[in-house]
């Protein structure tokens, strides 16, 4: 049986701005449940700019102006303990951060830093991070774990942007799992690889995760990567997850017409005919439409649809698809 | 046929490390390739492999070694920012850094309208940018007065595929334009590529990793692996039938968007970057499941295979004959 090891409970992150005097509100977290477990590697893919780096922000705590919690709450499970971030001071964030949970942002190039060797980032995350430890005591952990990782040692002399992007994703990925976090957590770590890397990257996650039998949360719209590596995915529409189920079912059996649009516009080899996208434009989630947000691009349209938010339908057990033409739904509580 | 762009015998080297021990890399090693009018052209290979460099020195953001950039048969001075005339027109590998992040992104797009004397007035400049936002899924009102941070991954790229719009440029120099936006976007934004060149005779040098879209949209293709193109031809000969054992590889590294055909072996990707880079005959040689003798010693010349050119001794004059005699 698994065991939870992170939750959020109708969890609601928006951007709260200022715009000439008037207050607009982006809602790039509308009301996520999640319920990642211990041991697994949970996807997440969904449109771009649909509010997954937000999610993910949240999930880490690293909410901060302008972005607000504005509603319910995330849970870690910390040693058989359940602890509410939200009652967390600074300090024991910091030290929840790469213990617990770790973050490889979109865009990873900006954790290292580029004027220094990554010997220096090294020496200065483990000097920030590893207490009771000598430098040099603790510069050998981090060597050990770089070779653990079939890295070569040599990347320790040289500055960032003289490495490879795919090497610079696995070095900011060894960083990142150096203190053996249950939870890591990737946004787009493989985007802008070529395949064969990403491939290395992925098999390194993998590596990782099972060595360490933890949790992997990945972000990434690579349907392939999705497919390849997760055991279950979550499908985020406009701030909120609207469909989730076992990696095989979401592309098997896809209930939500966003979710069946995202399949189907995938390209394939030896077909050149066109392929069509989700017609119509990603919703401004400062400005929302109404009842269910895909209604307006949505082919199924019902009259329900405008008005009301559909709530969640277990198509299976572990198979949840928030849409009208699916079914009633249930506020999960 | 007439050539809008010609890379001839480009080469770009950089040297890094300390006065005592310099290493030089060659990130660009003698490529030639040309675009031609309403032509999709990819650019695809390993990460690092130089697509960027290329890219920057086409631009004239870089200046090359030696070798020549001709466009629309006029040699380009070394340096001259290409990038900045109305032609030809780019967008940048990292949407993260193409936009200072003190300014509001609208500012460029109505600088660009300016410049290029795109608009009477204020509310006709809106309306062209609002008319390029639109064909990449986003709109003037949810972009102005925003600056770079408020923006996700593929938004700020799809924002840098709507500015090289504006001019209406024939060539387009796209380095990633599409990494960070989700498969249906990322198709919209292929289809939109698709219909510049159909409708307008626009070209496109298609840099990506993504060899899906990469079949789908482009005419011809270059595979470049350490500086060198390996393997160039027609999309559906290079991509359907990879004779170099890197495209192979390539090919064969794809993930399938179906769960129940994953990768069941890994791969080694122990060799560092400048090792291969440094080698002496063919670089993929310390991979290459073909490895033969010559491959450590001679660099391969490239072979016509096909419709296509392939960088690889497994194809070329005496060892075929060899072959044969086998
Ligand atoms: N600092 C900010 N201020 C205001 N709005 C923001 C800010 N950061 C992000 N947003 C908005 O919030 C929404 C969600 O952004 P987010 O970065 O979470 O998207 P995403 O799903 O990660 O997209 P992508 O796949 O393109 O990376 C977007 O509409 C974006 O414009
Ligand atoms: N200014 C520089 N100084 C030293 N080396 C450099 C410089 N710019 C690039 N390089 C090196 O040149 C090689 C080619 O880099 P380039 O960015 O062109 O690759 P790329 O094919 O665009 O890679 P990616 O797919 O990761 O974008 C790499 O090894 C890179 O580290
Ligand atoms: S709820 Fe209605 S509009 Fe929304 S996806 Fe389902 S059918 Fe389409
Ligand atoms: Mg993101
Ligand atoms: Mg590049």
């Amino acid at each position: 049986m698994n065991k939870t090891i992170l939750k959020t409970d109708h969890l609601k992150a928006f951007y709260v701005l200022d715009v000439h005097g008037t207050q607009k509100v982006v809602k790039a977290v509308n009301d996520v449940n999640l319920d990642i477990q211990e041991n697994e590697v949970y996807g997440i893919a969904g449109e771009s700019g649909c509010g997954k780096t937000t999610l993910l922000k949240a999930l880490v705590a690293a909410i901060e102006p302008p972005l607000r919690l504005m509603d319910g709450k995330i849970l870690y499970q910390v040693n058989g303990k359940e602890i509410d971030v939200a009652s967390l001071d600074q300090e024991a964030k910091r030290k929840l951060r790469w213990e617990y949970i770790s973050y490889v942002p979109q865009g990873s190039m900006s954790v290292l830093n580029p004027v220094t060797k990554l010997k220096e980032t090294y020496r200065d995350f483990i000097g920030s991070h590893v207490s009771g430890k000598s430098k040099d005591e603790a510069f050998e952990i981090a060597k050990e774990h770089l070779l653990d990782l079939g890295l070569p040692l040599k990347i320790l002399d040289a500055y960032p942007h003289q490495l490879s992007g795919g090497m610079r994703q696995r070095v900011t990925i060894a960083l990142a799992t150096l203190l053996k976090p249950r939870i890591i957590i990737g946004d787009e770590p493989t985007t802008a690889l070529d395949v064969v890397v990403q491939r290395g990257v992925v098999q390194l996650l993998k590596d990782i995760q099972g060595k360490l039998q933890n949790t992997i949360i990945l972000v990434t719209h690579d349907m392939g990567v999705q497919a390849n590596v997760a055991d279950r995915v979550g499908i985020m529409y406009a701030g909120k997850i609207v469909e989730e189920a076992p990696t095989e079912t979401i592309y098997g059996n896809p209930a939500h017409p966003y979710t069946q649009y995202l399949i189907d516009s995938l390209p394939k080899f030896g077909d050149k005919s066109t392929r069509k996208s989700v017609p119509g434009s990603p919703p401004d989630l400062g400005n929302l439409p109404s009842g269910c947000p895909f209604h307006p691009r949505c082919p199924h349209v019902m009259e329900i649809c405008k008005q009301e938010m559909p709530g969640y339908t277990k198509l299976e057990p572990n198979h949840r698809v928030a849409c009208w033409l699916v079914g009633e739904g249930e506020r999960l509580s | 046929m007439e050539k809008l762009l010609e890379i001839d015998q480009l080469t770009k080297v950089f040297s890094f490390g300390s006065i005592l021990s310099k290493i030089k890399l060659t990130a660009v090693d003698n490529i030639s390739f040309d675009i031609k009018p309403a032509e999709i052209f990819a650019l695809a290979g390993e990460s690092g492999c130089g697509k960027s460099t290329t890219a920057r020195m086409i631009m004239g953001f870089e200046s090359p070694t030696s070798g020549q950039i001709i466009h629309s048969g006029t040699e380009v001075a070394k340096n001259e920012k290409v990038w900045f005339t109305q032609g030809i027109q780019a967008i940048f590998q990292d949407p993260f850094g193409t936009f200072n992040p003190l300014r509001t992104v609208d500012r460029y797009f109505f600088e660009t309208v300016k410049n290029y004397k795109l608009a009477k007035n204020k509310t006709d400049a809106i309306k062209l940018i609002d008319a390029k936002l639109k064909a990449v899924g986003l709109s003037y009102e949810e972009f102005a007065g925003k600056y770079p941070s408020e923006f996700s991954g593929g938004q700020l790229q799809r924002i840098s595929v709507a500015r090289s719009l504006l001019t209406d440029p024939k060539l387009l120099i796209a380095d990633e334009p599409v990494s960070m936006v989700d498969a249906s976007l990322r198709m919209s934004i292929v289809n939109l590529f698709k219909e510049l060149k159909e409708n307008f005779g626009v070209s496109v040098l298609y840099i990506t990793h993504d060899l899906a879209t990469a079949y789908y949209v482009s005419d011809r293709i270059a595979i470049m692996f350490r500086g060198d193109i390996v393997e160039m031809g027609p999309v559906e000969q290079v991509l359907m039938e990879p004779k170099h054992p890197y495209t192979q590889l390539l090919r064969e590294s794809i993930p399938e968007a179906d769960p129940e055909k994953r990768w069941n072996y890994k791969i080694d990707l122990s060799e560092l970057e400048y090792e291969e880079y440094m080698r002496k005959g063919c670089k993929f040689a310390g991979r290459c499941p073909q490895v033969m003798e010559i491959c450590k010693a001679e660099m391969p010349q490239d072979t016509q295979v096909g419709k296509a050119f392939v960088k690889c001794h497994l194809y070329s004059e005496s060892q075929k004959s060899q072959n044969e005699v086998i």
